[in-house]
């Protein structure tokens, strides 16, 4: 089993103007992910972007391994341009993943933006009642929607929102989780919270679970230049001094992080 | 044909002429899942200080055109830690174990280099080039006469280990600091460290790294290093251990043209962990390809016109 692997791009899908789904192939034997883990993928052979950028993975199956990416620097510039049956690097699985919850948890996932992709890699091996709050700023950024509308088969209860009120409630995540907490919430048995998006989500997010006192944990980003513990760039603060969000992380208790 | 890749560092012989740089390596565990760690010359452990330092805020990265530029701060678990659960670890390889060290004070830096050579380490190399902390590092490797003193002082109580001190590249002439230190005693000198650097985010008109400034590393500081290796290498009688920016074996080999007994792989790894001996077995090719039978033979044959 290798964790540094070569992959053949098998598509890279625009899903919206700005959002890909991409899907590499390992060409050979490779550790298996868990909901959460990430993945550090090549994204030019020169050295100018150097390195490798960390992705969390959307969905494994069997013929390869799914990611999001939005196009933000000189590193998924290049990504756009993967075409089908490019050879690429990657380093992988990754990071801890989400500690799965007990039977008498009930889930409830937040994710923002393309928080999504991690959130989602979870929400499709839930075994049991949960909630999934799916924010964007817009409608068309809303890129998992139907995938996620569809695991309401599942006994998973789905409330999407949009910050411009283009699709599903007006409002974020926090305002949509605020409105369970007003409405609902004390009728769901022990929930536990999975959250991943952008920082100061998260971090507003913090603020609700130790007002209400609520457990759970969120996934964390942080820039890193190897993925895999040795470099020290990609630290968080935490009650328990420095971790590092690539090695003890992405994924920490929601109250173990210093903001 | 077996071709000869050992080298020697004064008196430690390693296989073949291959390290790792302190601080891209970790304590050589977490890249046990990529490469053979008995397939490499030495492991150079992550900067150790008498206590535990937990480092710089975050942002601590951000990579730049064909590099990367670093504010980590000495982020280490302390000597007694290395010593009770890390260095056994190292120890079931057959490989050479390097700790790096530094300290804020000559006090510091000797008492932990007598500890690490009571422990049986085979090389200890005294940073004194970090520039990303304000006390020790680069203030003992910028001014001679506390350079000399901290060498010496070091050199003396050490017994069995070998002293590598690893050189700044921020200083007025390397030339005259590799005879600094070789005069003071050390038994290999080792260069460069990174080259002091600042990234600005345009847009939020922050610099890129909450330290400010960092240390550059990767292929963009090549040059400057193979520059510096050569200068050093040809001042002084020591062996020398050539970094900065290699990431292939054609690197490797270029610092050991210009003068470098053995070469040490930072950012390296992290592109690719698997780059220490993707290297190792690069140079055995080269050697076989160009008819050497001795990488000796490679040292410092630079043809110059």
């Amino acid at each position: 089993m290798n964790s540094y692997f070569r992959a053949k791009v098998l598509s890279n899908t625009p899903l919206n103007a700005n959002t890909f789904l991409l899907i590499l192939q390992p060409v050979e034997q490779v550790r298996e992910p868990v909901p959460g883990q990430f993945y550090m993928i090549e994204t030019g052979s020169s050295y100018d972007p150097l390195l490798k950028r960390p992705f969390s993975y959307l969905r494994r199956t069997p013929e390869g391994i799914q990611f999001l990416y939005s196009i933000r620097g000189k590193g998924t510039r290049l990504m756009r341009d993967f075409q089908p049956g490019k050879n690429v690097q990657a380093i992988g699985p990754l990071g801890n993943g989400y500690p799965k919850a007990g039977t008498r948890n009930t889930p409830v996932l937040i994710a923002g933006g393309t928080g999504v992709a991690s959130i989602f890699s979870l929400a499709a091996q839930l075994p049991s009642k949960a909630y999934i709050l799916y924010g964007a700023r817009c409608n068309e950024d809303l890129i998992l929607l139907n995938e996620v509308k569809e695991l309401e088969h599942r006994d998973i209860v789905c409330i999407d929102c949009t910050d411009d009120g283009s699709c599903g409630m007006k409002g974020t995540v926090i305002d949509a989780l605020n409105e369970l907490i007003a409405t609902d919430f004390s009728r769901i048995p022990s929930p536990l919270l999975y959250a991943c998006g952008p920082r100061p989500m998260l971090e507003s997010l913090s603020q609700i679970a130790r007002e209400k006192e609520l457990k759970g944990y969120v996934s964390l980003e942080e820039h890193m230049a190897c993925g895999f513990g040795a470099c020290l760039g990609c630290t968080v603060s935490t009650v328990k001094g420095n971790k590092r969000v690539c090695k003890e992380g992405p994924v920490f208790p929601i109250r173990e992080i210093v903001w | 044909m077996v071709r000869e890749l050992s080298v020697a560092l004064g008196k430690l012989k390693l296989k073949n002429p291959v390290m790792t740089a302190s601080g891209t390596f970790g304590y050589g565990e977490e890249y046990a899942q990529f490469v053979d760690l008995n397939a490499l010359g030495a492991v150079v452990v992550k900067g150790i200080s008498l206590k535990p330092m937990e480092g710089n805020p975050s942002p601590r990265i951000c990579e730049t055109s064909c590099g990367m530029l670093n504010a980590i701060g000495l982020q280490n678990i302390g000597v007694k830690k290395f010593l009770k659960e890390k260095l056994p670890y190292l120890r079931q390889f057959d490989t050479k174990i390097v700790v790096n060290v530094f300290g804020s004070t000559v006090q510091e830096y000797l008492r932990l280099s007598k500890m690490l050579d009571d422990a049986g380490v085979d090389g200890i190399e005294l940073n004194v080039s970090c520039p990303n902390v304000k006390k020790g590092g680069i203030a003992f490797g910028t001014d001679r006469k506390v350079l000399a003193r901290l060498v010496s002082t070091v050199k003396k109580a050490v017994k069995n280990a070998v002293v590598i001190t690893k050189l700044s590249p921020n200083v007025p002439s390397i030339p005259e600091f590799s005879r600094t230190v070789e005069e003071a005693g050390s038994d290999v000198i080792s260069l460069i460290n990174t080259l002091p650097g600042m990234a600005i985010d345009i847009e939020t008109r922050k610099p890129k790294l909450a330290n400010v400034t960092g240390g550059l590393s990767g292929p963009a500081i090549k040059p400057v290093a193979v520059r510096m290796v050569w200068e050093a290498a040809r001042s002084v009688a020591v062996p020398v251990i050539g970094i900065g920016g290699i990431v292939k074996t054609e690197d490797a080999i270029e610092f050991m043209l210009a003068g470098a007994s053995a070469i040490q792989v930072g950012t390296g790894n992290f592109i690719n962990p698997r780059a220490t001996v993707e290297i190792a077995q690069g140079i055995a090719t080269y050697l076989e390809k160009n008819g050497i039978n001795d990488i000796k033979d490679l040292i410092g044959k630079l043809h110059v016109f």
